[in-house]
């Protein structure tokens, strides 16, 4: 600590225990992954090399407070016999400090607080998609995958335009009516899947904002990353982390109505048989079941509604 | 002994000299720039140490460039109704195809853009391999981090303004991307988006991020680093003998504190 040229750099000596800090964090982080007993035992590693590590590299200064001469208005010692005053804990100069600085900040946060919020949050609110009407049932023939398109939101356009492959399964076992509706975005990292088969254009109908294509496929793949999904959206190949996102759907008036989407750990069964195990929507790529799932606690979706 | 002045040197005094002199008499500007480019290097320098200055000067180019592309763009999704294409897509083809000298101003930004990551990937590769990031250097290397990302930053933002369907789609997988960081990714992702998937805001929100808010802190961070390369001057290679930099004063790290804590308010 005495000199710091530019030749002698002030630097801690060496040290041992930042490679059991670093066992620690990777543990921690393995944990994360594994269980959480190895997360906490990482935890505890992580803390107590931390500490040691701290208290060896602060040895040296540690307890050292530099030696500063305390300010003083008094010219000289006139009366180095009289009792010292104690000092008052708050001078009028520290409260005009205090208070200058408080109020600054106040009046940052007024003026920064809504300009910050303004820029997050419509993201996040007010995202209520309306019921898209994909017409009469008659356009979708039973066991067959049919291309729908439509606008989202049609006051923005076809940049709102989405892609739903519905297949009527005909009646359940509870002689209710049955669809499969996944949603093309490939749960990969959100590329637009396509059906493997030749799609019939002649015989597309528009509705609307609403386009319907008949397709002969059975199975999807995306081109972007080569992932590839089964009739029931079931990832078969490639990197996908989970099956297709399915719609939620009612029928009103004879005619089929897309809800609300959700995401899909797997399927298992087929058409009106099938047993979904249904989440949240949450963005591609994340996983929704598993371990993998505890790294996404919160989605967005479970907040927003 | 004052020897009389030659007629240039008068002239050189009155019309160069005293306007200086007044303006640094006002602003310090004169001596401020003198400190600034007239600084002592090390000896045995090489062009490895220009790395830094040419990605400024491809960030100054990518600068020019983008504002002036920024007179003819329209960050806008919807669709020409004359044309059928959307207002963004349409914008660049008429920057490219129509206007005179359009495809070489873009062409520019378009390519600058690598060059500066490139260069600022060399520039890195110098600094750690001439250990320049060392004592006092540190907070160069941090701020130099932060850059690095920041440019990565307007790459990954400029990408999506063309709006054609490369820069969407590999938009939408940068931003899914991004979706898969643990914890806070689903809503970085939602943010970027502008919603649960790229909407008619989107576009707009982007054009802002690449030509105001990060070009913003950009050069904001290459102030700061280009102070501290001035104050703190230029590193030695490592097989040099020669003493690198201005002379510093030797000075306790207590020095600086001083002052700026009152002692002894309140307690004896």
């Amino acid at each position: 600590m005495s000199t710091n040229g530019p030749d002698t750099p002030h630097v801690p000596g060496p040290s041992l225990w930042p490679i059991g800090f670093a066992i620690g964090v990777a543990c921690l982080l393995l944990g994360l992954v594994i269980s959480w007993v190895v997360a906490a035992i990482g935890a505890v590693l992580a803390v107590a090399f931390g500490i040691l590590w701290a208290l060896d590299v602060t040895r040296d200064v540690r307890g050292h407070v530099p030696a500063i001469a305390p300010e003083s208005r008094a010219a000289a010692a006139f009366e180095p016999d009289a009792p010292e005053e104690p000092l008052p804990a708050y001078t009028r100069s520290r409260f005009l400090e205090a208070s200058l600085i408080g109020l600054s900040a106040g009046m940052g946060a007024v003026l920064t607080l809504p300009v910050l919020g303004f820029m997050v949050l419509p993201s996040f609110t007010n995202l209520d998609e309306e019921e898209i009407d994909l017409g009469p049932l008659d356009n979708f023939p039973e066991g067959e995958y049919v291309i729908a398109t439509y606008l989202s939101k049609p006051e923005q356009g076809e940049v709102s335009r989405r892609t739903a492959f519905v297949r009527n399964n005909g009646s359940s076992e509870a002689g209710e009516p049955s669809f499969t509706i996944l949603y093309s975005r490939c749960v990969h990292l959100g590329c637009p899947v396509q059906p493997n088969g030749p799609i019939d254009e002649d015989s597309i109908k528009k509705i609307k904002n609403v386009e319907l294509r008949p397709v002969l496929a059975q199975s999807f793949g995306c081109p972007c990353h080569g992932g590839q999904y089964n009739s029931e959206g079931n990832r078969t190949a490639g990197p996908p982390v989970r099956s297709l996102d399915r719609y939620s759907f009612s029928i009103r008036n004879g005619n089929l109505i897309l809800g609300e989407l959700y995401a899909v750990g797997t399927v298992s069964g087929t058409g009106a048989n099938a047993t979904i195990s249904r989440y949240p929507w949450s963005v591609p790529g994340t996983h929704v079941d598993g371990l993998e799932s505890w790294l996404y606690p919160i989605v967005p979706s479970q907040v927003t509604g | 002994m004052a020897r009389r002045k030659t007629r240039k040197q008068t002239i050189v005094d009155l019309a160069v000299l005293a306007p200086l002199d007044w303006v640094d008499e006002r602003t310090g500007a004169v001596r401020g720039t003198k400190w600034f480019l007239l600084r002592n290097v090390p000896r045995d320098i090489s062009w490895a140490q220009t790395l830094g200055f040419g990605t400024l000067i491809a960030f100054a180019v990518q600068t020019l460039t983008g504002a002036i592309l920024a007179m003819y763009y329209k960050p806008a999704s919807e669709i020409d109704p004359t044309t059928g294409k959307p207002l963004a897509y349409a914008s660049i083809e008429h920057i490219t195809n129509d206007l005179t000298l359009g495809w070489l101003v873009r062409g520019m930004h378009r390519w600058g853009a690598s060059v500066f990551v490139i260069l600022l990937f060399m520039h890195m590769g110098r600094v750690f391999l001439f250990g320049a990031y060392k004592y006092p250097r540190e907070l160069l290397w941090i701020t130099g981090v932060l850059i690095l990302a920041m440019g990565m930053l307007m790459g990954f933002t400029g990408y999506l303004l063309p709006w054609d369907q490369t820069a969407y789609w590999a938009t939408v997988v940068g931003i899914n991307l991004n979706g898969t960081a643990p914890f806070a990714g689903p809503w970085l992702s939602q943010f970027l988006a502008g919603g649960a998937e790229i909407g008619s805001d989107t576009l707009a929100k982007w054009y802002a991020l690449h030509m105001l808010l990060i070009p913003g802190a950009l050069i904001a961070l290459i102030g700061i680093h280009l102070y501290l390369v001035a104050r703190l001057g230029i590193t030695s290679p490592p097989w040099s003998d020669e003493a690198a930099g201005r002379e510093r004063p030797v000075r306790k790290p207590t020095g600086a504190r001083a002052g700026l804590v009152r002692p002894g308010s309140g307690k004896k």
